[in-house]
């Protein structure tokens, strides 16, 4: 129910609380059209929870602190956010080791961003409110784009279909790996990394986050050898291949100056880091699509802001804008890896990214039906720790439609590059033939990997070097909801 | 020769393991049948990387439910282009795929001629590459 002060007393100059501002409203019926949000609001001792929502939805809308009367030379009640649902999360609160959070819904209406701009639709959503004082953390959690504005968006400039048919790949895994050391080699010593890899059997190598245009290597140089590396390898398996060319660069002049030269050299895919913001992301997703360019996105910087529980923002929402922006490629977690990631929670980022549509789904975090509206699927990446005995569980975990990144489980290979490749490669293949034979492929995994190391000695050294190494830490981000299996009715 | 690990062309989902038994290949082709997907089966003498368009031998088999029977069609391109390169390729119809879902080389000449790389220097340090297909140097239908 809403509790709005209507009228001439509404307008009164002074300060009264947001709920009573219009910005709470427990019968509001979403539109098909709205921008949903849910956040996880921690509210500060003797804040109403409601109170609290109804602020997050006021200063992430129209409001400000007090009272202005030119909220009435507008269509005011249109403009403001609802808060329209807040309940105490799962786990938190009295009798808990957790303080009180709630999940707070908030509707904001269509005309309330651009059309095709992250960057506005962001400064709404994130924009002040989590600096707001009458919160003590605020973490948004999940979105919903109506389709509306989806519909405004471009969207992968390749996507998964295209990219596959474009590199002639199809029904398994792709396989990369990130050069390294990845600071200090020199560009022909990294184009050498770059072609043993690729010779070896993987589909793309990698450049990581931070190689731009150093002092020992500048950009030219390793763009010219790298594409020397990988026609090279091309010729030598007949197969397409690529390096992922980081253009990050600081300007957007550099960025356009970096992509050129790569679409010059012919290459077939570049890259671009997460810290370069989300309108240079979208710029270069516009000059991927005109291109024919596949566009590779490394989530550097991600972490700062999406770990932590109770204050941020869910990753989930960042392949969501990721997917409305337009990269081909994003980084999002190997479940087994060295990198943050709980099972669920990462099936939550792989459906966001991969699926036509995805239901609500509390156990993975999706906590709306979202339909993608045709937008592009987005190729998700799994990087980070990872090597070719975990291939049942990778497969398993993250599906077909997924690079598997093996940086040092390819470099680190104690027979060398070539070896390191051809044995990922080869504990990739036997795992989708066992797994569309029909076979038990999680369970019988390690067995069907001794098999194919009978024949295949590259593997069988892999296996031995990296047979104990596991990751086992608990996750830090979890879902607050348990998985059920009684359906809902 | 092809100089690669394997000495092969690699294209394809299982070009890393030893040549597919007839066996093997039934499980694949039941597996795309499982999913509704249809089976078509292309061959070539020009294996370059983008050389997109294998010949068809005939259309995809949309209506042909039994593996054996497909197996079968695969054992007849054997037999009329022995040394040519022979891709299965399953087509999904689904919406949001609408394109091939598997595909896998279930022949190949004794000697797979490979490719050259053929580079020409242009301005500044830039190479143009082009990929030539060691195979192309004789005319088509006489390659191997």
């Amino acid at each position: 129910m809403s509790q709005e002060i209507k009228g001439k007393e509404r307008y009164k100059s002074g300060v009264i609380p947001y709920k009573k501002m219009g910005y709470w409203d427990s019968d509001y019926v979403p539109k098909d059209t709205d921008v949903i949000a849910l956040f996880r609001i921690t509210p500060q001792p003797g804040v109403d929870h409601e109170e609290a929502a109804a602020a997050v939805a006021g200063e992430s809308s129209t409001a400000t602190w007090t009272v202005v009367w030119t909220d009435r030379l507008t269509a005011c009640e249109l403009y403001r956010a609802k808060a329209y649902r807040s309940e105490l999360v799962p786990n938190t609160g009295p009798g808990t080791k957790t303080e009180a959070q709630y999940f707070a819904y908030i509707a904001y209406d269509l005309d309330l961003f651009e059309a095709g701009s992250i960057a506005n639709l962001t400064a709404s959503i994130i924009g002040n409110v989590f600096g707001f004082k009458a919160v003590k953390a605020l973490r948004l959690e999940d979105m919903r784009i109506p389709v509306a504005y989806l519909k405004t968006f471009q969207g992968p400039a390749t996507g998964v279909v295209v990219e596959r048919e474009r590199l002639d790949k199809f029904g398994r895994p792709l396989l990369g790996a990130t050069t390294k050391p990845k600071l200090g080699l020199s560009g022909r010593n990294y184009g050498r990394v770059v072609y043993e890899g690729l010779k070896g059997g993987l589909d793309f190598m990698k450049d990581d986050e931070n190689i731009n245009s150093q002092p020992f290597m500048h950009w030219r140089d390793r763009f010219l050898y790298c594409m020397e590396a990988v026609n090279k390898a091309s010729a030598a398996t007949g197969e397409v291949k690529g390096h992922y060319l980081n253009v990050t660069a600081g300007t957007m002049e550099d960025m356009y100056e970096r992509a050129e030269f790569a679409k010059s050299l012919g290459s077939v895919i570049i890259m671009i880091d997460l810290v370069i913001g989300y309108t240079a992301i979208q710029s270069m997703a516009k000059w991927a699509r005109k291109n024919d360019m596949i566009l590779h996105l490394h989530r550097a910087g991600n972490s700062t802001y999406s770990r932590q529980k109770n204050h941020g923002m869910n990753f989930r929402v960042i392949c969501k804008w990721m997917r409305m922006a337009g990269v081909d490629h994003i980084h999002a977690g190997t479940v087994v890896g060295k990198l943050e990631g709980d099972p669920l929670m990462i099936k939550g980022f792989y459906d966001t990214l991969r699926e036509p549509r995805t239901p609500v789904s509390l156990e993975t975090g999706l906590f709306f039906d979202q339909d993608w509206a045709s937008l592009n699927k987005v190729m998700p990446v799994a990087s980070g720790g990872i090597h070719a005995g975990q291939m049942h569980q990778l497969l398993d975990y993250l599906g077909e439609d997924v690079i598997l990144q093996f940086g040092g489980g390819t470099i680190g290979h104690p027979m060398g590059i070539q070896a390191g490749a051809v044995a990922n490669r080869v504990a990739l293949e036997a795992m989708v033939l066992a797994r569309n034979e029909g076979r038990d492929y999680v369970k019988e995994g390690p067995q069907i990997l001794e098999d194919a190391a009978k024949w295949c000695t590259p593997l069988k050294q892999a296996l031995e070097t990296w047979k104990d190494i596991t990751f086992n830490y608990e996750s830090t981000d979890t879902a607050d909801f348990v998985p059920s299996t009684t359906a809902s009715v | 020769m092809m100089t690669n690990i394997g000495n092969r062309l690699t294209q394809g989902q299982f070009s890393f393991l030893p040549p597919l038994t007839d066996k093997q290949i039934s499980a694949q082709i039941k597996y795309a049948l499982k999913n509704g997907w249809a089976i078509g089966i292309e061959y070539t003498d020009d294996p370059h990387p983008r050389n997109t368009y294998w010949e068809m031998f005939g259309n995809p088999m949309f209506d042909l439910k039994d593996p054996a029977g497909i197996l079968a069609e695969i054992n007849d391109c054997r037999k009329t282009y022995p040394s040519h390169y022979i891709r299965v390729t399953a087509f999904n119809s689904t919406r949001g795929v609408e394109s091939p879902t598997m595909s896998y080389i279930v022949n190949r000449p004794k000697t797979e001629p490979g490719f050259g790389l053929i580079r020409q220097e242009v301005e500044g340090r830039s190479v143009r590459y082009t990929i030539h297909s060691y195979a192309t140097d004789k005319p088509e239908a006489e390659r191997y």
